[in-house]
C-alpha cells in the first residue's frame, strides 16, 4: 500500500517527488521478505530520503504521549530507524526522495542488492523512464494516471489538492490542508511546522515534506 | 468511531482532520459529534496525537481564555484529552473500516490499503500481459467518499462490456455475479472512503471502456480517478498504450513504473513454475 499514482500537479511539479517502493507478491516471493524489506529501507536511508514508511507508520508519526510543553518544543525530525526496525510483516515499504540524483543512485544500489522483490517508482512518466535508463533497467510495466473525473465539482482548488493528494489514501483531509495553508498565510505556522503536521497523518510515510514545503511557500504569495 | 462526551472538550481540532467532514461541534451539548452516516471509519481522528490532559482542567482554561478573548492556539493535530474510542463494528458497517482505514488488511486479499497489488507486482504475478491493458478505476478519492451502490453502477456497466474483473481484488470478492457486476445487497448503502475496481481487456477495448467509465461517472455523485496500465516491451518501451491514449486525447504526466526487478523466490511457487515449464516442454 502506498497509493501514490494520483498525486495532483503538473509534470514540472513532480521535479522533487520520487517515490521508490518495494512490495512482495503474495504467494510468490513473500517468504523471508521482512529482512529484504529492511535491507531495502536501509539502502534508501543512505540517500537522504525526505520521508519513509513501513505499512504501519511513516518517519513523521503521531505521538500518543505528548507533554503539554510539546506545544513549544515538539520534535519535528524524521525517525528512519524506527521505521526500519518496525517492519514486521511482508507489506509495502517506501521512501520518498526530493532529488532525482538521490533517487537514481538509490535505485542503482537497490538493483545491485538483487532483493528479488518488485521495485516500483512513482513520479512523472519521464522521470521514472530516465531513472530506469540511468540504472540500465528495462521497465517491466507502467501504470498511467489519467487524473480525476470530477463531473460534480467536488474537488477544492489546486493548492489544496496538491497538498492533500500526497497522502493517496486520503488521510490528509481537504479541510486540514486548507487549514494549514491558512495558518501559513496568516503567519501562525512556518511552512516547516505545517509540513510536519501534515505528514503525521500519512501512515504509509509517502507524504513528501519537501514538495509540500515548496507548495506552502508558493501559496504564501500566490493564490490558487 | 465514537467520541467520549466525558473526555471531549470541543476544541474542534478533529473537525478539520476528518477526511469526510463528518465531525462537527454540537453547540447544544458543546461536544464534538460524529455524523455516523457520513463517517467511513477511516481512523484518522483516532490517530491524532494526544496529551491525555484532564478534561475538566482543559475546559476551565478554555473558558477563562474565552472570557478574556485570548486566542487559543493548540497544536492542530492533537486531541488534548484522548476522546476518541474505536468501537467494535459488525457487518455490514465493518466494510467501511476495511475499505477506508489503510492500516486494516483486506481479508479477501491479505493486503492493506485498497487491497490490491495492481501492476506493482506484475513482474512476478503477470496480471497484465503483453497486448493487454489493466484498469484501476478508483471511486471516492480524493476526499469525497462513495457508497457501494454507486460503485455497482460502474461494475454493472463494465460487466455489459464483458471485461475481466481481477480476481485478487476486494470489490470483485464482493460481487454476487461477475457476469452482471452486482454487489452484495446488504452493503449497497454503506459509505467508504474509496475503493478500486480492477479490470483488464485487450488493447482494442480501451476506447469503449474509457467511454463507459466517463459516461457512468456523470451519473455517480462522487469523484473517480482512473489508472491504466500495460506491460512494456523487451526494451522497456511502451509502443502500444501511451500512443493510443495520446490519440484518444488523454493527458498523463504521472505514472507508477514497475522496474522488473522482482522474481519468484517462494519454494512452492518456484516448484509450481518448474512443473508448468516441464509440462509445456513435454
Amino acid at each position: 500500500m502506498t497509493n501514490t499514482l494520483h498525486r495532483y500537479g503538473s509534470a514540472e511539479s513532480f521535479k522533487d517527488d520520487y517515490i521508490i517502493f518495494a512490495i512482495p507478491c503474495k504467494g510468490k516471493n513473500d517468504e523471508g521478505a521482512i529482512e529484504k524489506l529492511k535491507t531495502f529501507l536501509r539502502i534508501c536511508a543512505k540517500y537522504v530520503p525526505a520521508n519513509m514508511g513501513n505499512s504501519n507508520f511513516g518517519s513523521y508519526k503521531p505521538c500518543n504521549e505528548l507533554k503539554p510543553t510539546a506545544h513549544w518544543s515538539r520534535d519535528a525530525n524524521p525517525d528512519y530507524a524506527a521505521v526500519i526496525n518496525a517492519v514486521e510483516k511482508a507489506g509495502t515499504v517506501a521512501a520518498v526522495f526530493d532529488s532525482k540524483e538521490h533517487a537514481e543512485a538509490c535505485l542503482a544500489e537497490v538493483k545491485e542488492a538483487d532483493l528479488g522483490l518488485s521495485i516500483n517508482m512513482s513520479t512523472s512518466v519521464q522521470g521514472a523512464k530516465e531513472a530506469a535508463e540511468h540504472c540500465g533497467i528495462h521497465r517491466h510495466s507502467v501504470e498511467y494516471s489519467l487524473g480525476f473525473c470530477d463531473v460534480h465539482d467536488h474537488l477544492p482548488n489546486s493548492q489544496v489538492l496538491e497538498l492533500a493528494t500526497m497522502c493517496g489514501h486520503g488521510m490528509v483531509s481537504f479541510n486540514f490542508a486548507r487549514k494549514m495553508l491558512d495558518m501559513v498565510r496568516e503567519g501562525r505556522r512556518t511552512p516547516d511546522q505545517a509540513v510536519t503536521t501534515l505528514a503525521r497523518f500519512c501512515p504509509c510515510g509517502v507524504y513528501n515534506p519537501s514538495r509540500a514545503k515548496r507548495l506552502l511557500e508558493d501559496a504564501r504569495t500566490h493564490s490558487a | 468511531m465514537l467520541i467520549d462526551p466525558n473526555r471531549c472538550v470541543a476544541c474542534s481540532n478533529c473537525v478539520a482532520v476528518c477526511p469526510m467532514g463528518a465531525i462537527y461541534v454540537d453547540t447544544k451539548i458543546n461536544r464534538a459529534t460524529i455524523n455516523r452516516d457520513e463517517c467511513v471509519e477511516c481512523g484518522t481522528c483516532s490517530r491524532m496525537s494526544s496529551e491525555h490532559l484532564n478534561p475538566t482542567m482543559v475546559r476551565t482554561v478554555r473558558k477563562l481564555a474565552k472570557i478574556f478573548r485570548f486566542r487559543f492556539e493548540p497544536e492542530p493535530d492533537v486531541c488534548p484529552t484522548t476522546a476518541f474510542v474505536v468501537d467494535e463494528l459488525e457487518w455490514p458497517r465493518i466494510a467501511r473500516r476495511v475499505f477506508s482505514d489503510p492500516l486494516v488488511e483486506h481479508v479477501s486479499t491479505g493486503i492493506h490499503g485498497r487491497g490490491t497489488e495492481e501492476v506493482k507486482t506484475n513482474d512476478v504475478a503477470h496480471r497484465v500481459d503483453v497486448g493487454e491493458v489493466g484498469y484501476v478505476i478508483e471511486f471516492g478519492r480524493p476526499g469525497v467518499g462513495v457508497r457501494f451502490h454507486q460503485i455497482q453502477s460502474m461494475t454493472m456497466a463494465l460487466a455489459e462490456l464483458r471485461v475481466k474483473f481481477e480476481a485478487k481484488n476486494p470489490i470483485t470478492h464482493l460481487m454476487l455475479d461477475q457476469s452482471t457486476g452486482a454487489l452484495k445487497e446488504d452493503l449497497l448503502n454503506e459509505k467508504i472512503l474509496s475503493a478500486i475496481v480492477e479490470i483488464k481487456t485487450t488493447v482494442e477495448m480501451v476506447p469503449a471502456v474509457l467511454d463507459t467509465v466517463t459516461r457512468v461517472a456523470k451519473q455517480i455523485d462522487t469523484v473517480i480517478a482512473i489508472g491504466v496500465s500495460t506491460r512494456c516491451d523487451q526494451n522497456g518501451e511502451d509502443p502500444m498504450l501511451a500512443p493510443l491514449l495520446d490519440d484518444l486525447g488523454y493527458t498523463f504526466v504521472r505514472a507508477k513504473t514497475n522496474m522488473g526487478l522482482g522474481r519468484i523466490t517462494n519454494i512452492q511457487a518456484k516448484e509450481s513454475v518448474s512443473d508448468q515449464h516441464a509440462a509445456s516442454v513435454r
